[in-house]
Protein backbone atom coordinates (compact mmCIF):
# COMPACT_ATOMS: atom_id res chain seq x y z
CA UNK A 1 0.00 0.00 0.00
CA UNK A 2 1.42 3.22 -0.72
CA UNK A 3 0.47 6.84 -0.07
CA UNK A 4 0.69 10.04 -2.57
CA UNK A 5 -0.19 13.71 -3.07
CA UNK A 6 -0.74 15.89 -5.81
CA UNK A 7 0.08 19.62 -5.74
CA UNK A 8 -3.52 19.79 -6.08
CA UNK A 9 -3.87 18.76 -2.60
CA UNK A 10 -5.47 15.29 -3.29
CA UNK A 11 -4.24 12.29 -1.67
CA UNK A 12 -3.88 8.78 -3.17
CA UNK A 13 -3.92 5.75 -1.70
CA UNK A 14 -2.50 2.37 -4.16
CA UNK A 15 -3.72 -1.22 -2.90
CA UNK A 16 -2.79 -3.76 -5.99
CA UNK A 17 -4.56 -1.75 -8.75
CA UNK A 18 -7.17 -0.02 -7.25
CA UNK A 19 -6.75 3.59 -5.58
CA UNK A 20 -8.96 5.80 -3.13
CA UNK A 21 -8.63 9.40 -3.64
CA UNK A 22 -9.73 12.05 -0.92
CA UNK A 23 -8.40 15.54 -0.38
CA UNK A 24 -5.48 16.72 2.49
CA UNK A 25 -5.21 17.66 6.12
CA UNK A 26 -3.66 20.82 4.44
CA UNK A 27 -6.66 20.84 2.20
CA UNK A 28 -9.56 20.59 4.42
CA UNK A 29 -8.27 23.23 6.86
CA UNK A 30 -7.52 26.14 4.10
CA UNK A 31 -11.25 25.35 3.05
CA UNK A 32 -12.94 25.68 6.80
CA UNK A 33 -16.27 24.48 7.04
CA UNK A 34 -17.29 21.71 4.36
CA UNK A 35 -21.20 22.01 4.22
CA UNK A 36 -21.33 20.64 0.23
CA UNK A 37 -19.31 17.25 -1.39
CA UNK A 38 -20.09 15.55 -4.31
CA UNK A 39 -18.48 12.33 -5.36
CA UNK A 40 -18.22 10.95 -9.20
CA UNK A 41 -20.74 8.50 -10.79
CA UNK A 42 -19.68 5.03 -10.26
CA UNK A 43 -18.38 3.60 -13.28
CA UNK A 44 -17.28 6.98 -15.05
CA UNK A 45 -14.06 7.12 -16.62
CA UNK A 46 -11.84 10.05 -15.30
CA UNK A 47 -8.39 11.11 -17.09
CA UNK A 48 -5.66 12.12 -14.52
CA UNK A 49 -6.09 15.94 -13.87
CA UNK A 50 -9.63 15.69 -14.76
CA UNK A 51 -12.36 17.44 -12.61
CA UNK A 52 -13.69 14.29 -10.43
CA UNK A 53 -15.65 15.77 -7.32
CA UNK A 54 -16.46 18.97 -5.95
CA UNK A 55 -16.22 20.50 -2.71
CA UNK A 56 -18.25 23.00 -1.18
CA UNK A 57 -16.96 25.04 2.13
CA UNK A 58 -19.15 27.90 3.75
CA UNK A 59 -16.32 30.22 2.18
CA UNK A 60 -15.68 29.05 -1.69
CA UNK A 61 -16.29 25.98 -4.35
CA UNK A 62 -13.38 23.89 -5.34
CA UNK A 63 -13.19 21.35 -7.54
CA UNK A 64 -11.41 17.54 -6.83
CA UNK A 65 -9.35 16.61 -9.42
CA UNK A 66 -8.07 13.11 -10.18
CA UNK A 67 -4.64 12.39 -9.53
CA UNK A 68 -4.42 9.26 -12.11
CA UNK A 69 -6.42 8.12 -14.84
CA UNK A 70 -8.48 5.41 -14.11
CA UNK A 71 -12.29 4.41 -14.01
CA UNK A 72 -14.29 5.33 -10.90
CA UNK A 73 -15.19 2.25 -8.56
CA UNK A 74 -16.44 3.31 -5.61
CA UNK A 75 -18.26 6.88 -4.41
CA UNK A 76 -18.60 7.27 -0.76
CA UNK A 77 -21.65 8.08 0.53
CA UNK A 78 -21.15 9.56 3.75
CA UNK A 79 -19.39 12.54 2.54
CA UNK A 80 -22.79 13.58 0.92
CA UNK A 81 -25.01 12.42 3.89
CA UNK A 82 -22.33 14.51 6.63
CA UNK A 83 -19.98 16.47 4.81
CA UNK A 84 -18.55 17.54 7.97
CA UNK A 85 -16.33 14.18 8.14
CA UNK A 86 -13.87 15.60 5.58
CA UNK A 87 -12.92 18.21 8.16
CA UNK A 88 -12.72 16.33 10.88
CA UNK A 89 -11.06 13.05 9.14
CA UNK A 90 -10.23 13.82 5.69
CA UNK A 91 -7.55 11.48 5.10
CA UNK A 92 -9.52 8.48 6.90
CA UNK A 93 -13.95 8.39 6.75
CA UNK A 94 -13.79 11.58 4.64
CA UNK A 95 -12.16 10.23 1.26
CA UNK A 96 -13.93 10.85 -1.72
CA UNK A 97 -13.74 8.10 -4.45
CA UNK A 98 -12.10 4.59 -5.39
CA UNK A 99 -11.16 3.80 -9.09
CA UNK A 100 -9.19 1.73 -11.00
CA UNK A 101 -5.92 2.36 -12.40
CA UNK A 102 -5.39 2.58 -15.55
CA UNK A 103 -1.74 2.95 -15.65
CA UNK A 104 0.14 2.38 -12.85
CA UNK A 105 3.22 4.81 -14.54
CA UNK A 106 1.24 7.59 -13.83
CA UNK A 107 1.87 6.94 -9.94
CA UNK A 108 5.64 8.14 -10.87
CA UNK A 109 4.80 12.25 -11.29
CA UNK A 110 2.99 11.83 -7.46
CA UNK A 111 4.74 13.13 -4.13
CA UNK A 112 5.16 11.07 -1.78
CA UNK A 113 3.98 11.74 1.80
CA UNK A 114 7.30 13.01 3.31
CA UNK A 115 7.93 15.74 -0.25
CA UNK A 116 3.78 16.51 0.65
CA UNK A 117 3.94 17.76 4.31
CA UNK A 118 7.30 19.65 3.90
CA UNK A 119 6.12 21.17 0.77
CA UNK A 120 2.57 22.25 2.13
CA UNK A 121 3.80 23.10 5.67
CA UNK A 122 5.72 26.02 3.93
CA UNK A 123 2.41 27.27 1.34
CA UNK B 1 -7.27 60.30 -5.32
CA UNK B 2 -5.64 57.18 -5.16
CA UNK B 3 -7.49 53.82 -5.27
CA UNK B 4 -8.28 51.81 -2.13
CA UNK B 5 -6.78 48.58 -3.95
CA UNK B 6 -3.49 50.83 -4.65
CA UNK B 7 -2.30 51.06 -1.46
CA UNK B 8 -0.73 48.80 0.88
CA UNK B 9 -3.30 46.68 3.00
CA UNK B 10 -3.98 48.70 6.58
CA UNK B 11 -3.88 47.13 9.92
CA UNK B 12 -6.54 47.22 11.91
CA UNK B 13 -5.83 48.96 15.51
CA UNK B 14 -6.68 45.30 16.67
CA UNK B 15 -4.34 43.35 14.01
CA UNK B 16 -2.16 42.21 16.89
CA UNK B 17 -5.31 41.27 18.91
CA UNK B 18 -6.82 39.16 16.22
CA UNK B 19 -3.24 37.25 15.56
CA UNK B 20 -3.06 36.21 18.95
CA UNK B 21 -6.53 34.58 18.72
CA UNK B 22 -5.97 32.48 16.16
CA UNK B 23 -7.67 35.16 13.36
CA UNK B 24 -7.04 33.96 9.56
CA UNK B 25 -6.52 37.17 8.56
CA UNK B 26 -7.86 37.91 4.62
CA UNK B 27 -7.31 41.28 3.02
CA UNK B 28 -11.07 43.17 2.76
CA UNK B 29 -11.80 46.67 1.74
CA UNK B 30 -8.18 47.85 1.93
CA UNK B 31 -7.35 46.19 5.33
CA UNK B 32 -5.79 42.99 6.82
CA UNK B 33 -8.90 41.51 8.57
CA UNK B 34 -9.86 38.21 10.28
CA UNK B 35 -12.32 36.55 7.85
CA UNK B 36 -12.15 33.23 10.75
CA UNK B 37 -11.22 32.30 14.27
CA UNK B 38 -12.31 28.84 15.17
CA UNK B 39 -14.66 28.36 12.22
CA UNK B 40 -17.27 30.17 10.37
CA UNK B 41 -20.29 27.69 11.49
CA UNK B 42 -18.86 27.99 14.88
CA UNK B 43 -18.72 31.29 15.17
CA UNK B 44 -21.97 32.08 13.37
CA UNK B 45 -23.70 29.66 15.56
CA UNK B 46 -22.16 31.20 18.43
CA UNK B 47 -23.43 34.31 17.65
CA UNK B 48 -27.24 33.22 17.36
CA UNK B 49 -27.00 32.03 21.16
CA UNK B 50 -24.90 33.57 22.96
CA UNK B 51 -22.22 36.91 22.04
CA UNK B 52 -20.42 37.71 19.47
CA UNK B 53 -17.45 40.55 19.28
CA UNK B 54 -16.76 41.54 15.46
CA UNK B 55 -14.18 44.53 14.75
CA UNK B 56 -15.66 46.90 12.51
CA UNK B 57 -12.84 49.36 12.50
CA UNK B 58 -12.40 49.52 8.69
CA UNK B 59 -15.89 50.75 8.37
CA UNK B 60 -15.97 54.85 8.26
CA UNK B 61 -16.87 56.94 10.86
CA UNK B 62 -17.75 60.71 9.83
CA UNK B 63 -18.94 63.54 11.54
CA UNK B 64 -20.78 65.80 9.48
CA UNK B 65 -21.77 69.63 10.77
CA UNK B 66 -22.88 72.72 9.83
CA UNK B 67 -25.54 74.93 9.65
CA UNK B 68 -28.65 72.86 9.30
CA UNK B 69 -26.77 69.53 8.57
CA UNK B 70 -30.10 67.66 8.56
CA UNK B 71 -31.18 69.28 5.57
CA UNK B 72 -27.78 69.50 3.77
CA UNK B 73 -27.93 65.38 4.26
CA UNK B 74 -31.61 65.08 2.90
CA UNK B 75 -30.20 66.93 -0.93
CA UNK B 76 -28.40 62.97 -0.80
CA UNK B 77 -30.14 60.81 1.16
CA UNK B 78 -33.81 59.83 1.23
CA UNK B 79 -34.28 59.74 4.93
CA UNK B 80 -35.75 61.55 7.12
CA UNK B 81 -33.63 63.58 9.04
CA UNK B 82 -34.79 67.00 9.57
CA UNK B 83 -37.66 64.84 12.28
CA UNK B 84 -34.47 62.46 13.27
CA UNK B 85 -34.61 62.63 17.36
CA UNK B 86 -31.41 63.21 19.50
CA UNK B 87 -29.70 59.75 19.55
CA UNK B 88 -31.74 58.21 17.12
CA UNK B 89 -30.16 56.08 14.30
CA UNK B 90 -31.75 56.41 10.52
CA UNK B 91 -30.61 53.45 8.10
CA UNK B 92 -30.03 55.81 4.65
CA UNK B 93 -28.39 55.14 1.16
CA UNK B 94 -26.16 58.06 -0.41
CA UNK B 95 -27.23 58.47 -4.01
CA UNK B 96 -26.25 59.70 -6.93
CA UNK B 97 -28.19 61.74 -8.66
CA UNK B 98 -29.66 59.17 -11.10
CA UNK B 99 -30.98 57.73 -8.03
CA UNK B 100 -28.47 55.00 -7.84
CA UNK B 101 -26.82 53.63 -4.52
CA UNK B 102 -23.06 54.82 -4.06
CA UNK B 103 -23.41 53.59 -0.30
CA UNK B 104 -25.62 51.88 2.66
CA UNK B 105 -25.01 54.16 5.66
CA UNK B 106 -26.32 54.73 9.14
CA UNK B 107 -27.21 58.24 10.32
CA UNK B 108 -27.32 58.93 14.17
CA UNK B 109 -28.56 62.78 15.37
CA UNK B 110 -26.02 63.77 17.98
CA UNK B 111 -27.41 67.25 18.81
CA UNK B 112 -27.15 69.75 15.33
CA UNK B 113 -24.27 67.04 14.05
CA UNK B 114 -24.78 63.89 12.70
CA UNK B 115 -22.79 60.69 13.07
CA UNK B 116 -22.50 58.60 9.92
CA UNK B 117 -21.19 55.21 9.53
CA UNK B 118 -20.30 53.94 5.82
CA UNK B 119 -18.41 50.97 4.31
CA UNK B 120 -15.18 50.43 4.19
CA UNK B 121 -14.65 50.13 0.79
CA UNK B 122 -16.24 52.52 -0.52
CA UNK B 123 -15.52 55.58 2.40
CA UNK B 124 -12.86 57.35 0.71
CA UNK B 125 -15.38 57.59 -2.59
CA UNK B 126 -18.24 58.55 0.11
CA UNK B 127 -16.06 61.19 1.74
CA UNK B 128 -15.72 62.84 -1.56
CA UNK B 129 -18.98 63.03 -2.61
CA UNK B 130 -20.17 64.08 0.33
CA UNK B 131 -17.47 67.07 0.13
CA UNK B 132 -17.89 67.90 -3.19
CA UNK B 133 -22.36 67.61 -3.64
CA UNK B 134 -23.24 68.63 -0.14
CA UNK B 135 -24.19 72.41 0.29
CA UNK B 136 -21.25 74.88 0.95
CA UNK B 137 -20.80 75.03 5.26
CA UNK B 138 -21.61 71.74 5.41
CA UNK B 139 -18.19 69.87 7.01
CA UNK B 140 -17.14 65.84 7.06
CA UNK B 141 -14.68 64.99 9.82
CA UNK B 142 -13.29 61.27 8.91
CA UNK B 143 -13.21 60.11 12.68
CA UNK B 144 -9.70 58.21 11.69
CA UNK B 145 -8.78 57.87 14.99
CA UNK B 146 -12.16 55.68 16.40
CA UNK B 147 -12.17 52.14 16.03
CA UNK B 148 -15.81 50.38 16.08
CA UNK B 149 -16.50 47.18 17.81
CA UNK B 150 -19.80 45.06 17.54
CA UNK B 151 -20.92 43.39 20.25
CA UNK B 152 -23.93 40.76 18.76
CA UNK B 153 -26.45 38.35 19.75
CA UNK B 154 -28.82 37.60 22.79
CA UNK B 155 -26.67 37.78 25.63
CA UNK B 156 -24.81 40.82 24.46
CA UNK B 157 -26.88 43.16 26.24
CA UNK B 158 -25.95 41.11 29.81
CA UNK B 159 -22.43 41.63 28.90
CA UNK B 160 -21.98 45.39 27.79
CA UNK B 161 -24.49 46.04 31.17
CA UNK B 162 -21.88 45.26 33.17
CA UNK B 163 -19.62 46.90 32.00
CA UNK B 164 -21.32 50.20 30.80
CA UNK B 165 -24.33 50.46 33.08
CA UNK B 166 -27.77 52.01 31.07
CA UNK B 167 -26.69 50.73 27.91
CA UNK B 168 -29.54 47.96 28.26
CA UNK B 169 -31.86 50.93 28.17
CA UNK B 170 -31.24 51.45 24.87
CA UNK B 171 -34.04 49.88 22.24
CA UNK B 172 -33.04 49.17 18.61
CA UNK B 173 -31.73 51.91 16.36
CA UNK B 174 -30.87 54.60 19.74
CA UNK B 175 -27.52 55.21 21.26
CA UNK B 176 -26.13 57.38 23.68
CA UNK B 177 -22.53 58.23 25.54
CA UNK B 178 -21.01 55.93 27.93
CA UNK B 179 -18.29 54.98 29.78
CA UNK B 180 -16.55 51.22 29.89
CA UNK B 181 -14.35 51.72 32.83
CA UNK B 182 -12.37 54.62 32.33
CA UNK B 183 -13.14 54.89 28.45
CA UNK B 184 -15.42 57.02 26.40
CA UNK B 185 -17.46 55.20 23.94
CA UNK B 186 -20.48 56.14 21.68
CA UNK B 187 -22.69 53.07 22.07
CA UNK B 188 -25.65 52.14 19.79
CA UNK B 189 -28.03 49.49 19.90
CA UNK B 190 -27.57 48.30 16.49
CA UNK B 191 -26.02 45.82 14.03
CA UNK B 192 -25.55 43.64 11.10
CA UNK B 193 -26.61 40.04 12.14
CA UNK B 194 -30.43 40.38 12.95
CA UNK B 195 -29.59 39.96 16.88
CA UNK B 196 -29.92 42.29 19.49
CA UNK B 197 -26.54 43.73 19.96
CA UNK B 198 -24.33 46.92 20.19
CA UNK B 199 -22.20 48.60 18.69
CA UNK B 200 -19.15 50.45 20.33
CA UNK B 201 -17.13 53.25 19.01
CA UNK B 202 -14.20 54.35 20.87
CA UNK B 203 -10.76 55.46 20.08
CA UNK B 204 -8.42 53.10 18.73
CA UNK B 205 -5.81 53.06 21.25
CA UNK B 206 -8.40 51.81 23.96
CA UNK B 207 -10.23 49.47 21.68
CA UNK B 208 -7.60 46.45 23.00
CA UNK B 209 -8.24 47.23 26.82
CA UNK B 210 -12.18 47.31 25.27
CA UNK B 211 -11.77 43.58 23.47
CA UNK B 212 -10.35 42.80 26.33
CA UNK B 213 -12.76 43.38 28.69
CA UNK B 214 -15.64 42.22 26.90
CA UNK B 215 -13.32 38.79 26.58
CA UNK B 216 -13.18 38.32 29.95
CA UNK B 217 -16.86 37.20 29.95
CA UNK B 218 -17.55 33.16 28.43
CA UNK B 219 -20.42 34.64 27.02
CA UNK B 220 -18.32 36.24 24.39
CA UNK B 221 -16.43 34.94 21.39
CA UNK B 222 -14.19 37.09 18.60
CA UNK B 223 -15.98 36.54 15.06
CA UNK B 224 -14.81 37.05 11.84
CA UNK B 225 -15.77 38.31 8.60
CA UNK B 226 -17.44 34.98 7.44
CA UNK B 227 -19.97 34.38 10.13
CA UNK B 228 -20.63 38.51 9.58
CA UNK B 229 -21.49 37.57 6.22
CA UNK B 230 -23.57 34.43 6.55
CA UNK B 231 -25.27 36.61 9.32
CA UNK B 232 -26.10 38.84 7.76
CA UNK B 233 -27.25 37.06 4.90
CA UNK B 234 -29.81 34.94 6.85
CA UNK B 235 -31.27 38.03 8.50
CA UNK B 236 -32.07 39.43 4.47
CA UNK B 237 -29.67 42.56 4.90
CA UNK B 238 -27.77 43.93 1.80
CA UNK B 239 -24.25 43.53 1.26
CA UNK B 240 -22.55 46.68 -0.64
CA UNK B 241 -21.03 45.88 -3.98
CA UNK B 242 -22.77 42.90 -4.25
CA UNK B 243 -26.53 43.37 -3.75
CA UNK B 244 -26.64 47.05 -4.05
CA UNK B 245 -24.24 49.27 -6.68
CA UNK B 246 -24.89 52.13 -8.31
CA UNK B 247 -26.71 50.73 -11.00
CA UNK B 248 -29.78 49.99 -8.39
CA UNK B 249 -32.02 52.39 -6.67
CA UNK B 250 -33.74 52.00 -3.49
CA UNK B 251 -37.10 50.78 -4.75
CA UNK B 252 -35.04 48.02 -6.73
CA UNK B 253 -32.85 46.78 -3.91
CA UNK B 254 -36.48 46.52 -1.72
CA UNK B 255 -35.25 49.43 1.07
CA UNK B 256 -38.17 51.67 0.62
CA UNK B 257 -38.47 51.86 4.17
CA UNK B 258 -35.80 54.15 4.29
CA UNK B 259 -37.63 56.40 1.98
CA UNK B 260 -39.94 58.41 5.28
CA UNK B 261 -43.06 59.79 4.22
CA UNK B 262 -42.37 63.41 3.93
CA UNK B 263 -39.36 62.65 1.74
CA UNK B 264 -42.06 60.54 -0.44
CA UNK B 265 -44.18 63.80 -0.88
CA UNK B 266 -41.31 66.18 -0.90
CA UNK B 267 -39.00 64.37 -2.59
CA UNK B 268 -35.51 66.84 -2.98
CA UNK B 269 -33.51 64.17 -2.64
CA UNK B 270 -30.66 62.82 -5.33
CA UNK B 271 -32.61 60.94 -8.18
CA UNK B 272 -35.88 61.77 -6.39
CA UNK B 273 -37.84 61.90 -9.85
CA UNK B 274 -36.43 58.82 -10.75
CA UNK B 275 -36.81 57.11 -7.58
CA UNK B 276 -40.51 58.83 -6.73
CA UNK B 277 -41.51 57.64 -10.22
CA UNK B 278 -40.53 53.55 -9.35
CA UNK B 279 -42.08 53.72 -5.90
CA UNK B 280 -45.29 54.60 -8.15
CA UNK B 281 -45.42 52.13 -11.06
CA UNK B 282 -43.09 49.56 -9.70
CA UNK B 283 -39.54 48.86 -10.42
CA UNK B 284 -38.06 46.91 -13.36
CA UNK B 285 -36.46 44.70 -11.10
CA UNK B 286 -36.63 43.90 -7.75
CA UNK B 287 -34.02 42.33 -5.18
CA UNK B 288 -35.56 39.30 -3.59
CA UNK B 289 -34.49 35.81 -1.22
CA UNK B 290 -34.89 32.57 -1.90
CA UNK B 291 -34.01 29.08 -0.68
CA UNK B 292 -32.61 26.63 -3.39
CA UNK B 293 -33.39 22.90 -3.13
CA UNK B 294 -30.73 20.10 -2.21
CA UNK B 295 -27.36 21.03 -0.28
CA UNK B 296 -25.03 22.50 -2.51
CA UNK B 297 -24.74 26.43 -2.26
CA UNK B 298 -25.69 28.66 -4.90
CA UNK B 299 -23.23 31.89 -4.91
CA UNK B 300 -23.03 35.29 -6.42
CA UNK B 301 -23.02 35.58 -10.27
CA UNK B 302 -25.04 32.74 -10.68
CA UNK B 303 -28.45 33.28 -13.29
CA UNK B 304 -31.75 33.21 -12.60
CA UNK B 305 -33.99 31.70 -14.91
CA UNK B 306 -37.75 31.85 -14.93
CA UNK B 307 -39.79 28.58 -15.91
CA UNK B 308 -39.02 29.04 -19.43
CA UNK B 309 -35.27 29.44 -19.31
CA UNK B 310 -34.85 33.20 -20.05
CA UNK B 311 -32.16 34.67 -17.37
CA UNK B 312 -34.45 36.89 -15.16
CA UNK B 313 -31.88 37.93 -13.40
CA UNK B 314 -28.03 37.23 -11.15
CA UNK B 315 -27.74 35.75 -7.96
CA UNK B 316 -26.05 38.86 -5.45
CA UNK B 317 -25.48 36.96 -2.54
CA UNK B 318 -25.66 33.20 -1.94
CA UNK B 319 -24.34 30.43 0.67
CA UNK B 320 -24.95 28.25 3.01
CA UNK B 321 -26.93 29.31 5.83
CA UNK B 322 -25.55 27.56 9.10
CA UNK B 323 -28.48 28.04 10.95
CA UNK B 324 -31.58 26.62 8.43
CA UNK B 325 -28.80 24.21 7.50
CA UNK B 326 -29.54 24.86 3.54
CA UNK B 327 -28.30 27.10 0.79
CA UNK B 328 -30.03 30.42 0.91
CA UNK B 329 -29.56 33.42 -1.24
CA UNK B 330 -30.64 37.10 -2.64
CA UNK B 331 -30.66 38.54 -5.98
CA UNK B 332 -32.58 40.88 -8.84
CA UNK B 333 -35.28 39.13 -10.76
CA UNK B 334 -38.17 40.86 -13.10
CA UNK B 335 -40.41 42.19 -10.79
CA UNK B 336 -43.18 40.05 -11.97
CA UNK B 337 -41.25 37.11 -10.68
CA UNK B 338 -40.36 38.22 -7.16
CA UNK B 339 -43.85 37.17 -5.12
CA UNK B 340 -43.15 34.68 -2.76
CA UNK B 341 -43.51 31.07 -3.53
CA UNK B 342 -42.53 32.18 -7.31
CA UNK B 343 -40.55 29.05 -8.58
CA UNK B 344 -36.99 29.98 -10.30
CA UNK B 345 -34.05 27.73 -11.85
CA UNK B 346 -30.72 29.25 -10.95
CA UNK B 347 -27.94 27.90 -13.01
CA UNK B 348 -23.88 27.91 -11.69
CA UNK B 349 -21.10 26.16 -13.94
CA UNK B 350 -23.73 24.56 -15.77
CA UNK B 351 -25.83 22.85 -13.33
CA UNK B 352 -29.53 24.16 -12.69
CA UNK B 353 -30.86 24.02 -9.04
CA UNK B 354 -34.38 24.53 -8.72
CA UNK B 355 -35.33 27.67 -6.15
CA UNK B 356 -38.02 29.42 -4.63
CA UNK B 357 -38.41 33.38 -3.64
CA UNK B 358 -38.73 33.34 -0.18
CA UNK B 359 -39.78 36.51 2.39
CA UNK B 360 -36.79 37.84 4.30
CA UNK B 361 -35.36 37.57 6.42
CA UNK B 362 -34.51 33.90 6.24
CA UNK B 363 -34.33 33.98 10.15
CA UNK B 364 -35.92 36.33 12.08
CA UNK B 365 -34.87 39.61 13.58
CA UNK B 366 -34.99 39.46 17.30
CA UNK B 367 -34.21 43.02 17.64
CA UNK B 368 -34.38 45.01 21.11
CA UNK B 369 -37.30 47.09 19.91
CA UNK B 370 -39.41 50.25 21.81
CA UNK B 371 -42.31 48.59 23.48
CA UNK B 372 -45.96 50.28 22.22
Amino acid sequence: MSLYFTKEHEWIRVEGDTATVGISQHAQHALGDIVFAEAPDVGKTLDKGQEAAVVESVKAASDVYSPVSGEVTEANPAIADDPSIINSDPEGEGWFFKLRLADPAELDGLMDEASYRDWSSKL
Amino acid sequence: MADVMDLELQKLPLDGWHRARGGRMVPFAGYEMPVQYEGILAEHLWTRESAGLFDVSHMGQLMISGPQADAALETLLPGELKLLGDGKLRYSLLLNEAGGIIDDLMATRRGEQFYVVVNGATKHGDIEQLERRLPQGTVVDHMKEQALLALQGPRAVEVLEALAPGVSELTFMTGGAFRIGDVPAWISRSGYTGEDGFEISVGAGAAEQVADALMESSLVKPIGLGARDSLRLEAGLPLYGHDLDEQTTPVMADLTFAIQKRRRAEGGFAGADRILAELEQGPVQKRVGFTVEGRQPVREGARIMDGEGNEVGRVTSGGFSPSLQRPIGMGYVATALSAPATRLTLEQRGKLFPAEVVPMPFVPHRYHRKKG
